[in-house]
């Protein structure tokens, strides 16, 4: 904390020599956020898919589902983190309790995100695909998922975004990521405020934010060559 | 060689979809199950690839029971098409067209070559190969779901109401290259609609069905028009019935009278002996339409495309008496035209002589007035 200090400024535009100073803190705080954000994602997405096809396949799945993952999502972040050790035998801030909370979350989003992506994907090409000859694992892995990709990409977009702010939240009880720049912020404002880490932590955030969200996109492209097709 | 031994479906729900179906399916020939909206012809359908199985009763092709067979591997060997295609969205047209041969481990190269194939042979432009479904016209797509279920070159083909969705004029173009396919590859069809009409035209065989899953008849085209065998499927069939019965009915040669012609772009003719009606070929002497002399004003010199009178119809010599008569009845003059086959003229021909025609094939048309007719 004493190299704060050294931090001659306060003025908002000085982030960037804030940034300079502290770099090795700063870009491990940032490596971790990214990884925080995406892993649950990632872990989300697969336990979404076979959750969502279940939802899909049984009707009556469908309202309970997204009744409990759309209460999941109503616990506020804080909570959820106070609430996972316990529930999971862990000590109080342990680092695990994060990466469980935004998995749950990003389960919570996209088990709906799947199911209605499988939804989108016409009745009649379903029965097609069943006609010629799909066995019902060929034809969700090689019709079904296929055509839902940009429904589904959509949702990975809003549970990226999302989980890069959470995140944050999660930094502010102590987990070591960019939220921590927010703390330091508070922590060195005693005689007017001190806004060099609080601007460069929204201005990472933001930017890691724009990074993710444009590699889905570009994910997206790559994978529904057929979509560009359809808009031209 | 499709079999239905008394077979049923019910719904969980208690409705009645199908009840003890009994039919054969000739190979090589196009079955057409035909009834009023809701009477089981999809459920049936689905019934022979499995997609539906029966609650009673079995289904056998060649004398195998479907249900004896592994579901996935009995569809890839029926082809299917249904009335929007169905088509995957996601692939390219080729590779839409060989999802059969995908499947079943075909090399791919070999398969898109197989595709590549099917693609002109239904009709559409090499071009679209490339293209995705979403590029195509509801009337492309619905050939590239032909193609689709011939890909494997399988022996059975089922399907549902194809040609609906599309605008008349199309579904007339997609029926005609469907028999011309057909009587080339000589398929097991069963096929699906609720058409009178297209089950009368693309029908080796007609199977009426009411609601609740009754077969009410099972008949050649000319035989279900001219003897319905009661009043649902008369009802069914429809009031002109008689005279579509005629679509079945051919003539020898049709003895037509010389047409007086005239060339178009030739000076109008005159003359007291001329008709107020005269014919207009071209220089092929193929015909064009009818000129009205007596309309003519006094500016109108020449024989011009944009007076003629088109409205009417042609008649093919050795063609059915259908076509004869609508071509007398549809002609301006009353005369209706009669072309060789190479649509060059051969001469007119009148109702009254057509109606002669008719009566003298009065032992078949009896019937079409007597034990079908309604009562009413
Ligand atoms: N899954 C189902 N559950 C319950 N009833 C069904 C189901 N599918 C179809 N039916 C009923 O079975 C009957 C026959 O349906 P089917 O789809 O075979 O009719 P169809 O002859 O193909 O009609 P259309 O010409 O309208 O397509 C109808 O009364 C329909 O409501
Ligand atoms: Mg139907």
């Amino acid at each position: 904390m004493t190299a704060l200090a050294t931090s001659s400024s306060s003025s908002p535009l000085h982030f960037w020599g804030y940034f300079m100073d502290h770099r090795s803190t700063d870009l491990s705080w940032l490596w971790s956020h990214t990884w925080l954000s995406v892993v649950p994602v990632v872990i989300g997405l697969l336990v979404a898919l076979p959750l969502g096809w279940l939802a899909r396949r049984y009707r009556f799945v469908y309202p309970p589902l997204i009744s409990l993952t759309g209460l999941i999502y109503t616990i506020p972040s804080i909570a959820l983190f106070v609430l996972i050790p316990p529930l999971f035998g862990l000590k109080s801030l342990d680092p695990k309790q994060v990466p469980i909370a935004l998995t749950l979350y990003s389960i919570a989003l996209l088990v709906r995100v799947v199911a209605d992506g499988l939804a989108s994907v016409s009745e009649d090409t379903v029965q097609a695909a069943t006609a010629i000859g799909f066995k019902p694992l060929g034809r969700f892995f090689r019709v079904e998922l296929p055509i839902a990709v940009p429904v589904i990409t959509a949702g990975l977009r809003v549970a990226l975004v999302a989980n890069v702010s959470i995140v944050a939240v999660s930094g502010t009880i102590g987990m070591s990521n960019l939220g921590q720049l927010f703390t330091l912020g508070f922590q060195n404002s005693t005689n007017g405020p001190y806004y060099p880490p609080i601007v460069l932590g929204i201005v990472l955030c933001v930017l890691l934010a724009l990074v993710l969200d444009r590699i889905v996109i570009i994910l997206n492209i790559l994978l529904t060559p057929w979509r560009k097709a359809v808009r031209s | 060689m499709i079999r239905f031994e008394s077979v049923s479906k019910r719904y969980p729900d208690g409705t009645v979809a199908v009840d003890e179906l009994d039919f054969v399916a000739p190979s090589g020939q196009i079955t057409v199950l035909v009834g009023p909206s809701g009477c089981g012809k999809t459920t049936s359908l689905r019934m022979i690839n499995r997609m539906i199985e029966p609650t009673a009763g079995r289904i056998l092709i060649d004398d195998q029971d479907v249900t004896k067979v592994d579901a996935a591997q009995l569809r890839r060997g029926i082809g299917y098409v249904i009335q929007h295609a169905g088509l995957f969205p996601h692939r390219t047209i080729i590779d839409n067209v060989a999802s059969v041969p995908y499947l079943l481990g075909t090399d791919k190269k070999q398969a898109r070559a197989r595709a590549m194939e099917l693609i002109e042979r239904v009709g559409l432009d090499p071009r679209f190969a490339k293209r995705y479904p979403s590029q195509l016209s509801g009337g492309q797509q619905q050939r590239v779901g032909v193609a689709r279920a011939l890909a494997a070159d399988p022996p059975v083909m089922l399907m549902d109401e194809p040609f609906s969705a599309v605008d008349p004029v199309v579904r007339d173009q997609l029926q005609e290259e469907f028999l011309r396919l057909q009587s080339d590859l000589g398929k097991t069809i069963v096929f699906v609609t609720h058409d009178i009409d297209e089950a009368i035209k693309l029908g080796d065989q007609v199977a009426v069905l009411r609601v609740g899953g009754h077969l009410a008849q099972l008949a050649t085209p000319a035989e279900l028009l001219s003897r319905p065998v009661d009043e649902f499927v008369a009802g069914f069939v429809g009031r002109d019935r008689g005279y579509r019965a005629l679509t079945f009915t051919t003539v020898g040669e049709l003895a037509v009278h010389d047409e007086q012609t005239v060339t178009l772009g030739a000076p109008v003719p005159s003359g007291a002996d001329l008709d107020n009606w005269i014919l207009v070929v071209d220089a092929a002497n193929v015909p064009q339409g009818w000129l009205n002399l007596v309309e003519l004003s006094r500016d109108d010199t020449t024989v011009s495309a944009d007076l003629l009178y088109r409205g009417g119809t042609l008649a093919t010599q050795g063609g059915s008496l259908r076509e004869a008569l609508d071509a007398c009845l549809s002609s301006p003059s009353g005369r209706g035209v009669v072309v060789d086959s190479d649509e060059t003229l051969l001469g007119s021909i009148t109702a009254a002589e057509v109606l002669a025609l008719i009566e003298k094939r009065r032992p078949a048309a009896a019937s079409v007035t007597g034990s079908g007719s309604e009562r009413r």
